[in-house]
């Protein structure tokens, strides 16, 4: 007898919350607000930890599945509200509670000055609705709900100033970019139901068990998982859809760091990480997986250097990060990849959370170029932020070290291109990362925030309401202070996840035991393809047990280590010449920009491919839906049928109406030609 | 004897010239005459019919005429009177507020 863990509760505590804040939080004060929201999203963590806890303590068999109910049943098709609990999806809850939970709080903060207060609240605890029903659903089809409703969320956040332009077309481009993406997810799910005869997750799977890897050729396994891949690729911003991501830093920072870089974003990769079992049988899609993996994370890595707007470089970064899980998934390390997804969500939301309070520490201002020496005016947000920095660019002992090595070294296993490309990529990362570190907390301040000095203030005394009075101490440029503490908090939390994070990973070759791979195993394992058909069709030897997900490497730890060494070299190199080129002589950028022209615009206009897909297919469309679609179809064709009948039913009513004259006589004419009309029919039919 | 159908030609010869009379006059007195001539047309093919038969239906069937008649000769009068009074004219033609 399993327990019964309730897991339905831990998504609908934020859509009560969401609910609450939505329907009623117009007539609420701030306060109350920020409490609702913060009580329920923390509830959803406290639920989270207590199934943790349940798991590890307790012992609970996994995977563990609970069903509320049927939602539809068609023939032999059904689909359940069930929820689906297993260490992968462990692994998500408590990434996505937790680091929401901490976003949540900072958010508080961060908004308290903004209008739309508790319409910024109730979104952010639907989005955390949706997004745990997401990684909680035990069918494709709940999963899908949750999937599209976080791309609601995201769209409803981006668009949060709905007034300015620029942000309401983010919110659109996003939207519609996604509906690419999910129209490939949607045939996947008709395919499985078509092959499988089901969406639920332990039943796809054990149908897709049998199957042998379609080595050769591309059968239904590779088209589901190539289309899931789509699905996957528009939800986590790869090539070619992922335009948006960059768009989306319209919405408000504590946005961009939950669901554009810790969260939704990683949606795609869990999606292709739960579906590992069809993956694995569709050699061609892994490949098709690890390469638009390792492409986008060094394409996006290198529109990143060029970037001078400080939430731009996150999100390029983020896109490019997305990318080391895609590579790590099409190597078949899926539990790698996973462990990056976690490992950047907390690095991640920690970089943009620190943005955050860089922007709002220089009075909104996100151009790098305008900032410069706030190292010693906001010391948290500076400390934090460093700490982001160092895990992102991979330097060890820091999370990102570990996760990131992790994938490189998974990587060179499946080929040495691609981790030729990962190493590269790695290199880039720690330089356009350490170029916004220095550019924004070394050197002489360029922006002009101290002009607005008495804004700021103000700004501060009504902070002060929600905070602990913080101190006013060193205003060395007046307006620059730091954060209240309900902001930095989150900030402090999230540094240290991003120090100790990767702890729980320590590959073996250092010394460690490579927990979180043991951890997520009994997912990942016995999941591979039977080497011949003849034995799996009969089904009676299964594959060999393995600890870890693939196979281990023949080579020795020595040559892990000599891997785990040139990538830390190249962080420190990143790191060099960020130093060199931003902090030791400044002028170099300009020289290099001007010596390669062509390449650096192409660069900084990040390869024109937005314009590429204006003119190739936004425009062409709009064309297509004016000209054809609205003129000729919905004006030429529906329209006039309809303004013509009713026309014609006028033009008959304008006729027919004049034999209502009130004329007594007339009408008295019309009963008498009636009647006798009524007879002659009458006689007609008696001598018949 | 007299043959049925010259009774009911009469008969028909009356109701016709009640039907066209309506249609034609605009009097309201001469209107509602022609209406009693439609209705004695009516009564005459009924006595007619009776008379043939030898069945007394037709012949009370024309008394009923009758007193409906007599009853729609007392409303149709006095509603006669009230138009006049109000609107100074017999003229069906001018009598037409009901209309849309």
């Amino acid at each position: 007898m399993t327990p019964n863990l309730h897991l339905w509760l831990i998504p609908i505590l934020p859509l009560a919350g969401a609910a609450i804040n939505g329907l009623l939080g117009k007539r609420f004060s701030r306060q109350l607000v920020a409490t609702v929201a913060l009580a329920f999203s923390g509830a959803a963590f406290a639920m989270a930890l207590w199934v943790a806890s349940q798991v590890f303590f307790s012992s609970l068999p996994l995977p563990h599945v609970e069903t509320i109910g049927t939602w539809l049943r068609s023939g032999a098709f059904s689909a359940d509200f069930s929820f689906y609990l297993d260490q992968l999806s462990l692994v998500m809850l408590l990434v996505v509670t937790g680091v929401g939970f901490l976003i949540h709080i900072y958010s508080v903060g961060y908004m308290w000055e903004e209008g739309g207060f508790y319409r910024f609240f109730s979104y952010l605890n639907l989005f955390m609705f949706f997004m745990l029903t997401l990684v909680l659903a035990s069918n494709y089809l709940l999963m899908f709900i949750g999937w599209e409703g976080v791309g609601l969320a995201s769209y409803l956040l981006i668009g949060f100033w709905f007034i300015k332009d620029s942000a309401a077309a983010a919110g659109k481009k996003a939207f519609i970019v996604n509906r690419i993406g999910d129209f490939g997810f949607l045939i996947a799910l008709f395919l499985m139901i078509k092959h499988f005869g089901s969406l639920d997750f332990q039943r796809v799977f054990e149908a897709a068990k049998p199957f042998a890897a379609e080595t050769t050729g591309i059968g239904f396994l590779s088209a589901i998982a190539l289309l899931l891949m789509v699905g996957a690729c528009g939800k986590s911003a790869q090539i070619p859809l992922y335009v948006w991501l960059p768009d989306a830093m319209e919405g408000p920072t504590p946005v961009s760091a939950l669901i554009h870089a810790a969260t939704m974003v990683t949606a795609g990769v869990y999606m292709v990480a739960r579906s590992h079992v069809i993956f694995e049988r569709a050699p061609s899609a892994l490949m098709v997986v690890a390469i638009i993996g390792a492409l986008t994370a060094f394409f996006a890595a290198t529109i990143g250097i060029a970037q001078t707007d400080i939430k731009k470089v996150l999100a390029y970064s983020t896109i490019s990060q997305l990318g080391y899980m895609f590579l790590a998934c099409g190597a078949a390390a899926f539990s790698a990849g996973i462990f990056h997804l976690m490992t950047h969500a907390f690095f991640k939301g920690l970089l943009f959370l620190a943005a955050g309070s860089v922007i709002h520490a220089v009075g909104g201002e996100q151009d790098m170029r305008q900032m410069g020496g706030l190292r010693k005016q906001i010391p948290v947000t500076f400390w934090t932020m460093t700490f982001g920095t160092f895990a992102i660019a991979g330097i060890p002992p820091l999370a990102g070290f570990f996760s990131k090595d992790e994938i490189l070294w998974r990587a060179y296993q499946a080929s040495w291109v691609y981790w030729l490309v990962g190493a590269v990529t790695a290199f880039i990362t720690s330089f356009y990362m350490f170029r916004l570190w220095f550019m924004t907390f070394f050197g002489d301040y360029r922006g002009a925030a101290g002009a607005s000095h008495g804004h700021e203030e103000h700004i501060d005394e009504t902070r002060a309401v929600v905070s602990a009075p913080h101190g006013h101490g060193s205003h060395g440029h007046g307006g620059i202070h730091e954060s209240p503490k309900v902001m930095l908090v989150p900030l402090v939390i999230l540094a240290v996840l991003s120090i100790i994070g990767g702890w729980i990973g320590v590959p073996g070759s250092l010394g460690g035991s490579n927990r979180f791979d043991k951890f997520l195993g009994p997912v990942f394992r016995n999941s591979a393809p039977a080497v011949t058909p003849e034995r799996a069709q009969f089904g009676e030897m299964a594959p060999p047990e393995q600890t870890t997900e693939g196979t281990e490497p023949e080579s020795g730890p020595a040559t892990e280590l000599i891997f785990t060494g040139i990538s830390v070299a190249l962080a420190f190199l990143g790191l060099f010449l960020a130093w060199l080129l931003y902090q030791r002589r400044p002028e170099l950028p300009d020289q290099i920009v001007a010596r390669f022209h062509g390449l650096y615009s192409s660069v900084a206009h990040k390869y024109w491919i937005d314009e590429m897909y204006a003119a190739i297919f936004v425009r062409p469309l709009i064309m297509l839906s004016r000209v054809v679609f609205w003129r000729t179809v919905d004006q030429g064709l529906i329209d006039s049928t309809l303004d013509a009948s009713a026309d014609s039913a006028r033009e008959l009513s304008d006729e027919v109406r004049h034999m209502q004259s009130g004329n007594l006589r007339s009408y008295a004419g019309w009963i008498a030609i009636g009647a006798t009309a009524v007879i002659a029919y009458m006689a007609w039919v008696g001598t018949k | 004897m007299v043959p049925l159908s010259l009774y009911l030609v009469l008969s028909g010869i009356l109701f016709a010239c009640g039907v066209t009379g309506f249609l034609i006059k605009r009097n309201i007195i001469t209107i509602f005459m022609s209406i009693e001539l439609m209705l004695n047309g009516v009564n005459l093919s009924f006595v007619a019919f009776a008379a043939k038969w030898q069945n007394l239906s037709g012949q009370v069937f024309v008394f009923f005429v009758m007193v409906v008649a007599a009853a729609e000769a007392a409303v149709g009068l006095a509603i006669i009177i009230a138009v006049f009074r109000t609107r100074e004219t017999l003229n069906i033609d001018q009598v037409n507020l009901l209309k849309l």
